[in-house]
């Protein structure tokens, strides 16, 4: 019963949200710094998982499949599969579930414990739209962090398939070029899109529906982690079967 | 000025508020006080538009609230200053951004007149030169005064501040209720304090409703408040031994 509670409260908080729009010149401000926080802010990591990660994929394509009769370019065909299809959309979002998501719901959570959403709403300014418009929007600029993810994770494959001896850097080149489909790359970015709006709205309705003090937003963070990563996860599987099933 | 009439308001099977009437007036320090449990910040809540109620009015200088449309009662919301307890500044912001806030977001002011303006606020609260520190850089009695100073920055009609001394030291509580009555005074303000520091009664309580159970239990100022012989009044008030001897005074004077 409290999980329907929660996905009812959840769609009604979503449409709360573009209610009474904040004034335009503020909500550029919050905007801009909410790119930084979360999109800006994430490229380091993003840059580096993906790129070892990519690097990691190859190596583990290359030592498992040493038939010679399987063509040594698959180990690059593969290797750009996984990152293109799965790792760079649903992995990485799972990533900034903990670290975008936990940014959000404590960020608003300890602005619940210390009156600042109840100054805001004695304002009367929609705090909702205040404080959760301005990340859901940040977050449209989350495709182009995978995009670089993709890119530096193809790039690790290739480092590691070069630097490493696994195989030649043409067979890698012919194994990224082998039979692309532009609607891969389509559908992970209609993955990503999807994502993102999770990572914005989920970790936001945790954060500003929680009660308690400092302890309870430690656990609003936790339990937001924790749903951020089980709805992208059904997501996935359903875009996937809608999309390629 | 505020009117309130038959005010109820339950949580559940807790009813909190139960009929609650009375009066704020305008350009008067008024003071809702009472034990923990008694109902106060519920019903400062009410007043606030935070807590919706089942039965009663709120009616802001003639109008009542929950009659008004969603931008009548934006339009009220703009006019009311609040100084929470913690004090809320947003810890994002620097001080002076603080202060600016409500400017930003309701005025069509320019850059240079909310600076202006700002900078008037926060000397008015003797804060010249805090402008460009974080609020976690600012202690608990500066916290409160760029609190008054965000609240009252857009001149507000309405003023309303939830236990302002909580965490004060007792010479900073003198100057805080002192700023707020100043204030209450230059501006012409309704000011509403929800408070149980018996010191900010004696100061600046012109009006005082003691709530007890969800009830108002008495009203009057902070002269009578001595003199009452309202039991329930007398058990709060004469709690500690500096007031029994505050009583004893007033009453030898009477005599």
């Amino acid at each position: 019963m409290t999980y329907l509670q929660n996905i009812g409260a959840y769609f009604l908080m979503i449409a709360e949200m573009f209610r009474k729009p904040t004034k335009w010149s503020v909500m550029r401000t919050l905007i801009l710094k909410d790119i930084d926080d979360l999109i800006i802010g994430s490229l380091g990591i993003i840059a580096f998982i993906s790129f070892f990660v990519g690097g990691v994929i190859t190596i583990q394509t290359a030592l498992n499949i040493d038939n010679p009769l399987i063509p040594g370019y698959l180990v690059g065909f593969a290797t750009r599969q996984s990152i293109i299809l799965e790792f760079a959309p649903t992995f990485t979002s799972i990533i900034m579930a903990g670290k975008v998501g936990s940014f959000i719901t404590s960020s608003i959570g300890t602005m619940r414990v210390t009156e600042q959403i109840d100054a805001l709403e004695v304002m009367g300014i929609n705090s909702l739209n205040y404080l959760v418009f301005p990340k859901t929007i940040a977050l449209m600029l989350y495709p182009f962090a995978i995009a670089i993810g993709m890119f530096l994770g193809i790039l690790g494959g290739m480092a590691a398939c070069v630097f490493g001896g696994y195989s030649t850097l043409q067979d890698y080149i012919t194994g990224i070029q082998t039979d692309f489909e532009t609607f891969h790359v389509a559908y992970a970015f209609i993955k990503t899109f999807v994502f993102a709006i999770i990572l914005a709205t989920v970790p936001s309705f945790y954060g500003y529906y929680m009660k308690g003090g400092a302890l309870e937003v430690g656990k609003a963070s936790t339990t937001a982690f924790v749903w951020t990563s089980v709805v992208i996860i059904l997501l996935n599987y359903l875009l996937t079967d809608m999309l390629l099933g | 000025m505020i009117e309130v009439k038959d005010l109820h308001k339950s949580f559940g099977d807790a009813h909190i508020l139960k009929g609650i009437s009375t009066t704020f007036e305008k350009g008067k320090t008024n003071l809702i006080i009472g034990q923990s449990g008694s109902g106060k910040t519920v019903f400062l809540k009410c007043l606030l538009g935070l807590f919706n109620y089942e039965e009663g009015s709120i009616a802001y200088d003639g109008k009542i609230f929950s009659k008004l449309s969603e931008d009548e009662k934006r339009n009220i919301r703009a006019e009311i200053g609040m100084v929470f307890q913690g004090s809320a500044l947003f810890d994002s912001m620097t001080i002076e951004e603080n202060v600016m806030f409500p400017l930003r977001m309701f005025t069509k002011m320019a850059k240079s007149e909310m600076q202006d303006r700002a900078d008037f606020v926060l000397k008015r609260v003797n804060l010249d030169d805090a402008h460009k520190k974080m609020p976690s850089e600012a202690s608990g009695g500066m916290q409160k005064r760029v609190a008054i100073a965000r609240a009252i920055v857009n001149k507000p009609k309405y003023l309303f501040c939830d236990e302002p001394n909580s965490g004060l030291d007792p010479k900073t509580s003198m100057v805080i209720d002192n700023l707020i009555q100043e204030i209450t005074d230059e501006y012409q303000i309704t000011t509403v304090i929800n408070s149980h520091d018996m010191n900010s009664v004696m100061e600046i309580g012109e009006k005082i409703v003691f709530l007890k159970n969800g009830y108002k239990e008495w009203e009057g100022s902070n002269e009578n408040i001595f003199k009452t012989d309202n039991k329930a009044v007398t058990n709060f008030v004469y709690s500690s031994e500096l007031f029994k001897k505050v009583r004893k005074m007033y009453l030898e004077e009477d005599q």
